[in-house]
């Protein structure tokens, strides 16, 4: 199955895929790369200003900060959707009629429009005619997340979990569907407990899917733009002024191409050398 | 573990609970909605949908959006289709290399590329249009059909390649009467793939046009922002962007959690 033979003209198979992609990937790309080393003034007329932006930025306190931030949010929701969408898994009917009702309404959050889940939450939060603000209010807590940080990031994570858990869930379970019965009856032969059964036989068969559960959290996390910026814009202050948002205030907002063409150039090259460090690592693990 | 289902029920709960707030607000008047905290509609209202469904820069909205998925899933999944059957079966220069290339375009940033994106569309003369969006949304939807595919066609013993040639079947023959139906699953899961993320984002759709296609999350933005507070309306409004993704998960709801499974990284 996995024979495959030579055949170099299955490049004219790869070529429709190649010229669309590299319409979109590498003539924008060299735009940003064009704009990353020179200055405008507008009217088409540029300036040679070689690494300046990216020494700039680099040493810039706002994209460090926009880092940091990033870094956290991104940390804390592969720290809390991940295990939390494995235990759901586990826990999930394998047969029978509820599987499908399970699966629609759990898929259903990741089909909503970025913007409109930004919106849902925006009033879902409000303090005091949303549901979660009044519910906390009402609780004690003081909560008002256009105003405090630490509220902005909660209602941000929160809802970071609620959009995307899911997506752990359908993977997990994937990987969990595909483990033979035998396996199971084996285990109870042997008389395993649950947290063995866990550890030596549904951790390992879903090692491969939950790779592709951390890989595209973490990149989908690291791009994040719209729904944060609908809920909270970014605010209070700067408190949840991620890389994206950052990115086109700089670029849209105060039109500064150079700077913000450095900017990207970095934040890209920040996600690929993550994402194949995650990649090697968990393969590596794979092979032992 | 006999309340074992508790915890699949109170994260469906916790899923539910602001899209019941989203029906909640979208049937109440924005008096209502201003004056207090009612757990459901009082005044119960169809305002709010009457007004987008007679409205047409409301409902073209809609229009607009389905056209460029459409058009953006038939286009992703059949260029992606021959191109998956080469990386499933042959090995050719540069194979790995162009994978991973083409998996590197689904990591960058969509707001690395929205300024690039409005110069390069506004140059070629699409800006404004459907193709674009649907171009450019191509970016990381193919990507990720030839991953999705790949996948399911590695899954298909070469044998039945083999076979089918030795019957005396042309290669476009075999490749479109039988290769094609024995991966219609692939398929269902790839194109739900393809319509789910070009769907969701908007910073792309938006960045790419002005009225002609302007998409629905568009419209609700722009509305936000200059008519105030009418978040009955607005409450409407993303209730129905809700509908045509629930429609597609219930056709393909035997096959979303294969989808990622059978992909290899």
């Amino acid at each position: 199955m996995s024979r495959k033979t030579h055949n170099q003209r299955a490049w004219i198979f790869v070529l429709p895929v190649v010229v669309l992609v590299a319409f979109n990937a590498v003539i924008p790309l060299m735009t940003v790369v064009n704009f990353s080393v020179q200055e405008t003034f507008g009217d088409n007329m540029f300036f040679w200003e070689g690494v300046t932006w990216f020494q700039q930025t680099l040493a810039s306190e706002r994209f460090h900060a926009s880092l940091l931030r990033q870094l956290l949010f991104t940390f804390i929701i592969l720290a809390i959707e991940i295990p939390l969408g494995v235990a759901i898994a586990l826990a999930m009917p394998r047969r029978g009629p509820w599987v499908s009702v399970c699966l629609v309404l759990m898929a259903l959050p990741l089909l909503i429009p970025w913007n409109v889940v930004g919106a849902i939450w925006n009033i879902f939060a409000l303090p005091e005619i949303g549901f979660l603000g009044n519910l906390l209010n009402g609780m004690g807590f003081d909560y008002n997340y256009t105003q405090q940080p630490l509220a902005a990031w909660f209602t941000v994570v929160l809802m970071d979990v609620w959009h995307w858990t899911s997506l752990v869930v359908l993977l997990a379970y994937a990987g969990l569907i595909a483990i033979p019965d035998a396996y199971y009856q084996a285990a109870k032969i042997d008389g395993a407990r649950f947290w063995a059964v866990f550890r030596y036989i549904e951790l390992p068969k879903m090692k491969r899917v939950l790779t592709i559960a951390v890989l595209l959290r973490f990149m989908d996390s690291f791009m994040i733009y719209t729904e944060p910026f609908v809920l909270t814009g970014g605010g209070p202050g700067n408190a949840t002024t991620f890389l994206s948002i950052d990115l086109v205030k700089i670029a849209l907002g105060q039109f500064d191409l150079g700077p913000a063409a450095a900017m990207s150039l970095i934040y890209f090259l920040i996600i690929l050398l993550l994402s194949w460090i995650f990649y090697t690592l968990m393969m590596r693990n794979e092979e032992q | 573990m006999r309340f074992r289902w508790l915890i699949p029920a109170v994260y469906i709960f916790f899923l539910m609970l602001p899209i019941y707030w989203l029906l909640n607000m979208s049937f109440k008047t924005t008096n209502e909605i201003l004056g207090g905290f009612t757990l459901w509609p009082n005044n119960f209202t169809l305002e709010n949908y009457i007004t987008i469904f007679t409205d047409p820069t409301w409902y073209n909205g809609y229009i607009n959006s389905i056209i460029y998925v459409v058009m953006n899933t038939v286009i992703s999944v059949s260029v992606a289709l021959p191109a998956a059957y080469a990386f499933s079966r042959y090995r050719f220069l540069g194979d790995k290399h162009l994978f991973f290339w083409l998996l590197t375009n689904r990591m960058a940033p969509p707001a690395v590329f929205a300024l690039p994106f409005f110069q390069l569309y506004s140059a070629v003369g699409l800006f404004d249009t459907h193709i674009a969006v649907a171009l450019a949304h191509c970016l990381f939807n193919i990507p990720l059909a030839v991953w999705i595919l790949e996948g399911f066609m590695s899954g298909v013993p070469k044998e039945l390649d083999e076979t089918a040639y030795v019957d005396g079947y042309s290669f476009w023959r075999f490749f479109f009467k039988i290769f094609i139906p024995t991966i219609t699953a692939g398929i269902g899961v790839a194109c739900f793939f393809c319509f789910m993320f070009s769907w969701v984002e908007l910073l792309l759709a938006k960045t790419l046009t002005s009225v002609a296609a302007k998409p629905i999350a568009a419209t609700m933005t722009r509305t936000a922002s200059t008519s105030g507070y009418e978040l009955g309306l607005l409450a409407a409004a993303g209730a129905l962007t809700i509908l045509p993704g629930a429609v597609v998960i219930w056709f393909v709801r035997n096959y979303i959690a294969k989808g990622f499974a059978l992909g290899r990284v």
